[in-house]
C-alpha cells in the first residue's frame, strides 16, 4: 500500500460527499423556488379575479340614478392603476413587491369607500346584480388571504433552506436569492371589508 | 444582524396570531366520514341520517360533502378557517378537487360553506350565499339545526346538478302561489296514495297475519317520513365511512360563503 493513497481517498471522498451535498442542496432549493412562483401566480390569479369583478360592480352601480361620481371615479383609477402594476415572477424583489401591494391596497381602499356609499342606495341594495357581485367579492377577498398565506408559507420554507449556516454559502454561489414576503397590508384590518349585514 | 431581523419578525408573527387567537383544526380523523359533530349538536339519529344522506351521495357522484360543527372559531374567519380545514383534511378527490365542507360555528351563530377548487364553479360564491340565506338561516332561526343542514345539502345537491333555481324572496310578492297553505294536504294525499298502495300488496299477499289500515309499523315509517329522513327507518346501515378510502386529497382555495343569524 503506497502512502499516499490514503489522502487521495480521503481527498476523493470528500470532494464526492461536496458534491453530493450541493446537488441535494440545489435542487432542493429549486423544487421550492418553483413551489413559492406557483403559489405567487395563485396569489396574482385571485387579485385579477377581483378587478374583473370590480369591473362588473362599477357597471352595474353606473346604472343606478344619481350615484356619486367621485367614489366612481376613484375605483375607476385604482383599478387601472392595479391592473398595471404587475410583476414577474421571476423578480419578486422586495420593492417591486411594496409597489404591487400599494396598489392592491389603494383599490381596497377605494372599494371599501365604494361600498360604504352603497348603503345609502335602497335601490342597489335590493339589485340582485349586484348582491351576486358582493358576494363574489367576498369569496374572493377571502381567496386572495389564502393565496397570500400559502405564498408566505412557501417563500418561508425557502429562505429557510437557502439562509440557513452551511447552506447559506452555496445560496450565494448559486444565486438562490432571498425572496420577498407579502406583508400584511398596514391597517388591513379595516379595509377590506365587505361583509354588510343587510336585513 | 440578519438573524436579529429574523427573530423579531418570528416574535412578530407569534404576538400576532396571540392577537387574533387561533382555532386548531383537528387533525385528520382515522375514520372518514361525512358529519364531524364536535359539540353533539345533533341528535345521534339526525346525525346518522345526514351523514348517511351525505355518503350516498358521495358514493353515486364522488362529490364529498362534510359537516364539521364546532362551537366556536376563536375569532377566526370562518370561511378562511374552512379552507385551511379543507385543505390539510384533503376533501375531495385530489384530481377533482370536488370536496365541500360546511362548517357551523354554534356559539358565533354562523355557517359557511366552503368548496373545493373543482366546484368553485358550479356552486359559485353567490349561489352559496343564497342557500345559506334562503335555505339553512330561517331553519336555524327556529332554532333546527338538523332541518338547516339537511335542506341546505338538499339545495347542495340541487345547485350541483343544475336545478336550483330560487330567487331571493321579495317583500312585496302577494301573488305568490301558497304552497304552505297546500302543503298539508299534498302530505295527506301522499300518504294515502302511500296506504292503498300497502295494503294492496297485502291482499295480494303472502302473510295472513297483516290487518288492513294502519299498525304499529305504518305509523313508525309514516312519522320517520314526516320528518323527511327518507332513511330513518333503517338501523341496518353501520356507522361507516366515506368509501374507497376516505378523504382523496382534494385542494381548498377560499371559495365559498358565510351567513349568520
Amino acid at each position: 500500500m503506497k502512502k499516499w493513497l490514503i489522502p487521495v481517498i480521503i481527498l476523493v471522498v470528500i470532494v464526492v460527499a461536496g458534491y453530493q451535498w450541493a446537488v441535494g442542496f440545489n435542487n432542493t432549493a429549486v423544487t421550492y423556488e418553483a413551489d413559492a412562483k406557483t403559489a405567487w401566480s395563485n396569489v396574482e390569479s385571485s387579485y385579477q379575479r377581483r378587478n374583473d369583478l370590480i369591473g362588473n360592480l362599477v357597471k352595474t352601480v353606473q346604472g343606478a340614478a344619481d350615484f356619486e361620481r367621485g367614489t366612481l371615479t376613484d375605483v375607476i383609477e385604482a383599478r387601472a392603476k392595479a391592473t398595471s402594476t404587475t410583476i414577474d415572477v421571476n423578480d419578486l424583489t422586495p420593492d417591486k413587491m411594496a409597489a404591487f401591494q400599494e396598489a392592491q391596497a389603494g383599490l381596497s381602499s377605494a372599494l371599501s369607500r365604494l361600498l360604504v356609499t352603497v348603503e345609502r342606495y335602497p335601490d342597489l341594495k335590493a339589485n340582485q346584480n349586484f348582491l351576486e357581485l358582493q358576494s363574489q367579492l367576498e369569496g374572493t377577498e377571502n381567496r386572495i388571504n389564502v393565496a397570500r398565506d400559502r405564498f408566505n408559507e412557501k417563500v418561508n420554507t425557502y429562505d429557510i433552506h437557502t439562509t440557513k449556516f452551511p447552506n447559506k454559502l452555496l445560496a450565494g454561489w448559486f444565486g438562490f436569492e432571498e425572496m420577498a414576503r407579502y406583508q400584511a397590508d398596514p391597517g388591513a384590518e379595516v379595509v377590506p371589508d365587505v361583509n354588510f349585514e343587510f336585513d | 444582524m440578519r438573524y436579529l431581523k429574523g427573530s423579531f419578525f418570528l416574535l412578530f408573527l407569534c404576538s400576532f396570531s396571540l392577537a387574533i387567537g387561533q382555532f386548531t383544526i383537528p387533525d385528520k380523523p382515522s375514520l372518514q366520514t361525512s358529519v364531524y359533530d364536535y359539540i353533539s349538536l345533533l341528535s345521534s339519529t339526525d346525525k346518522k341520517n345526514l351523514e348517511q344522506k351525505l355518503i350516498g351521495y358521495s358514493d353515486s357522484t364522488s362529490t364529498q360533502i362534510v359537516v364539521a360543527i364546532i362551537s366556536s372559531t376563536e375569532g377566526e374567519n370562518i370561511n378562511y378557517l374552512g379552507a385551511q380545514w379543507g385543505e390539510k383534511w384533503g376533501i375531495g378527490q385530489a384530481d377533482e378537487d370536488n370536496g365541500i365542507l360546511i362548517i357551523l360555528a354554534r356559539d358565533d351563530r354562523k355557517i359557511a360553506i366552503n368548496t373545493g377548487y373543482g366546484i368553485e364553479s358550479t356552486l359559485t360564491d353567490a349561489l352559496s350565499k343564497r342557500i345559506i340565506e334562503t335555505v339553512i338561516i330561517p331553519e336555524f332561526k327556529g332554532g333546527d339545526y338538523y332541518a338547516g343542514l339537511d335542506k341546505g345539502s338538499d339545495a347542495i345537491f340541487k345547485v350541483l346538478t343544475g336545478e336550483f333555481k330560487e330567487d331571493r324572496p321579495r317583500d312585496s310578492g302577494n301573488d305568490n302561489f301558497p304552497f304552505g297553505a297546500i302543503l298539508p294536504f299534498m302530505i295527506f294525499i301522499v300518504i294515502i296514495i302511500i296506504l292503498a298502495s300497502r295494503n294492496r300488496r297485502n291482499r295480494g299477499g303472502k302473510g295472513g297475519g297483516r290487518k288492513k289500515g294502519l299498525d304499529l309499523w305504518d305509523i313508525i315509517i309514516l312519522s320517520n317520513m314526516g320528518r323527511g329522513g327518507y332513511r330513518g327507518g333503517s338501523g341496518s346501515f353501520g356507522g361507516g365511512g366515506f368509501g374507497g378510502g376516505g378523504f382523496g386529497g382534494g385542494g381548498f382555495g377560499g371559495g365559498g360563503s358565510s351567513g349568520g343569524w
